[in-house]
């Protein structure tokens, strides 16, 4: 099977979702009205409120929801073959991610903008509120951890990025710098910011910095770790407008570059599918992909954390309710357009299915590493790019979305531990750098607790991240489909995403339950623990916020 | 060289050109900043707000060395200092004389 082929029908399919079923969902089932006052423009204020034009919000939104995540997750699941991960990325996309994601929207808008957390509140119950808080913090606390072991990870494997991934901070340092202190014009900025990362990319293979494989009592690997979460931890302490912003801007742009000059080369160089489509012969210890597949590809099929976006900043700007459309889906559409670029090169971008199973030995080995191999290898004979430049080019693209979701991320628990502070009359977990701190800690202990002390097996808690994640995309979808109930329309094409991927959590988190139990990891073993008793409890509030609002329906009409 | 005169009409294409660069130039800059808009609002308000402490400090006890100069700016902070004293926790204004509401 050629992989042009294979990206057209994707495509095509997507774009046929977002015409189709998309426009169906808009006017059937959400019935967006042209005329809804939205809280843009109702609340007003130059800050929170500012009713924007849809394109710049979709670029927005898209370039926040989309990051390492989609690239890592299908990049590991093509380990069961290409077919499963397609198929979940193509329909997950159409009919869970594009529905989510365009539902939290208009879920938000319709609530004074309010975030799905608080909605969860309102709609659902005090206790969903609760339920949802702890699972943020622990979507929070694995996404640091997964991609801190990610980029050490990048780090190790492609010295000739390490130049280019620091360069691209201090870049992205001297933007925001330009834009503030200088004024000078954001065009020619972006165009001076954009040169000076490629020569740093084109300079990274003849400057490789190699971290040695041990350094003092620590592995290399740890090493990284370690460095890059004193790295987050400062770079979450600064004003957003000194590193965040620029740097966001920096890689909003790049993921442009990076996903037309991957599309580009996929269709000139048209590879053959190296890898099989179903893997009948998958290394030893690889979990059944029935129901893993469906928490390691979260991201790019169906994705809470796109909910805390959509309700975030999203729904305070948009102009038009009818604009969610697509902001939303078409937001989804974009995310799975990343998802299937990386699927294509980790199952096309190997020359022989002997090199694509060398890369493959065990669950969890390829990921990231097919991707970056994979596509340079694409890159390289489609576009003619040196291997070492086009493979630095990919371990940058992949290394600064994981570094700003880091950044963004502690960010995020840096909060949690203040407003901890704050509930529990805790003064000193209120500092800014003891919060921080306590978040480090905590990524820290994940990290290094879930895979031995060189840091090498945090790849394992990859599925347990995606469990969470799935979970908060649960409990969004809950407040939709209770919306939903409440106004008398049909539920099925919310509440069946909804089922599904609850079902698929509680499974994988069973079955997990039973690996970590055998290979004596009692530290996941909690861990998975504590996810499933959340994933329960969404479960049964569900089944209550669903009855009670059904019980509310029926009443009225006696 | 392009003529300049103000009577004569522009080289259509540059016209077009300038337009298609502000266009630009429009949308890099609300995708720079729309994300980040609140959040650096709220830095800027929690700077002002220290900044509105210290204006008013004499008035609640506190010395400040400054004051003479400080007095000065009170009339043009004036505005906000009904907001900054509700933001800092306070129903009603904290001073006996500076009453506003």
């Amino acid at each position: 099977m050629s992989a042009t082929i294979l990206l057209i029908i994707g495509l095509a399919a997507m774009a046929a979702g977002y015409f189709l079923y998309g426009k169906f969902i808009a006017e059937k089932i959400y019935r967006l009205d042209p005329d809804f006052r939205t809280p843009a423009h109702e609340f007003e204020d130059g800050v929170d409120f500012v009713p924007t034009n849809r394109f710049v919000l979709w670029g927005h939104h898209f370039t926040s929801v989309a990051g390492a995540a989609p690239i890592v997750g299908p990049a590991i699941a093509v380990i069961w073959g290409w077919l499963p991960a397609f198929l979940w990325v193509v329909l997950g996309t159409i009919f869970f991610a594009g529905v989510h994601d365009f539902g939290a929207i208009w879920a938000s808008v319709r609530n004074r903008a309010k975030s799905v957390g608080a909605l969860t509140g309102d709609v659902v119950g005090k206790r969903a509120r609760s339920i949802f808080m702890i699972v943020i913090f622990l979507v929070l606390l694995m996404v640091n951890a997964v991609f801190a072991v990610v980029i050490a990870g990048l780090m190790m494997n492609f010295p000739s990025s390490v130049v280019p991934v620091w360069g691209a901070i201090l870049v992205a340092l001297v933007v925001g710098q330009l834009i503030y202190r200088r004024k000078i014009s954001l065009p020619m900025v972006s165009v001076i910011g954009v040169i000076a990362l490629y020569a740093l990319i084109g300079i990274g293979p003849s400057v490789p910095l190699e971290m040695p494989e041990q350094v003092g009592a620590l592995s290399g690997n740890a090493v990284w770790i370690l460095i890059l979460f004193a790295y987050a931890a400062v770079a979450s302490l600064l004003p957003v407008w000194v590193l965040l912003q620029p740097r966001d801007y920096i890689n909003g742009l790049q993921l442009f570059v990076g996903l037309i000059i991957l599309y580009g080369a996929i269709v000139i160089f048209n590879p053959p599918m190296v890898a099989p489509a179903v893997n009948g012969n998958v290394p030893e210890g690889t979990p059944s992909l029935l129901p893993l597949l469906f928490v390691t590809i979260a991201c790019g099929a169906i994705s809470g954390f796109h909910g805390l976006v959509s309700s975030g900043t999203t729904s305070k700007q948009l102009s038009k309710e009818t604009d969610a459309h697509f902001v939303g889906y078409f937001g989804a559409v974009g995310e799975g357009m990343l998802a299937l670029a990386a699927i294509l090169v980790a199952s096309a971008g190997f020359a022989s299915l002997a090199d694509w199973e060398a890369m493959y030995t065990a669950f969890g080995a390829g990921g990231v590493n097919a991707f970056v191999e994979g596509g340079a290898f694409i890159i390289a004979s489609g576009l003619g790019l040196p291997e070492a430049t086009a493979a630095t080019l990919l371990t940058v693209m992949a290394a600064l979305f994981a570094g700003t979701t880091m950044d963004t991320g502690l960010r995020l628990q840096r909060y949690i531990f203040q407003e901890w502070g704050e509930i529990y009359g805790q003064a000193w977990m209120k500092k800014p750098a003891v919060a921080t701190l306590l978040a480090v800690g905590s990524c820290l202990l994940l990290a290094f607790g879930a895979g031995g002390a060189d840091g090498t097996g945090g790849m394992i808690i990859w599925p347990l991240f995606g469990t969470t994640n799935q979970l908060l995309a649960g409990l969004t979808l809950l407040v939709i489909t209770v919306m939903l109930v409440r106004r008398r329309r049909p539920m099925w094409y919310t509440l069946a995403p909804l089922c599904f991927v609850l079902v698929m959590t509680i499974a994988a988190l069973l079955l997990q339950l039973r690996t970590f139990f055998n290979d004596g990891n009692y530290f996941l073993l909690f861990l998975d623990l504590v996810v499933l008793v959340a994933a329960i409890l969404v479960a049964m509030e569900c089944s209550a916020a669903l009855k009670r609002a059904r019980a509310e329906m029926a009443e009225q009409l006696t | 060289m392009h003529d300049d005169d103000p009577g004569k009409p522009h080289d259509p294409r540059l016209e077009r050109i300038r337009a298609w660069l502000s266009q630009a130039r429009f949308y890099a800059e609300e995708v720079y900043s729309s994300r980040y808009r609140g959040a650096i609002a709220r830095a800027r308000r929690d700077e002002d707000d220290l900044f509105m402490l210290l204006v008013f400090s004499e008035m609640m006890g506190v010395p400040n060395p400054a004051a003479y100069y400080t007095l000065e700016l009170q009339p043009l902070l004036l505005e906000r200092f009904h907001d900054w004293h509700r933001r800092m926790g306070m129903e009603h204004s904290p001073l006996d004389h500076f009453r506003c509401c």
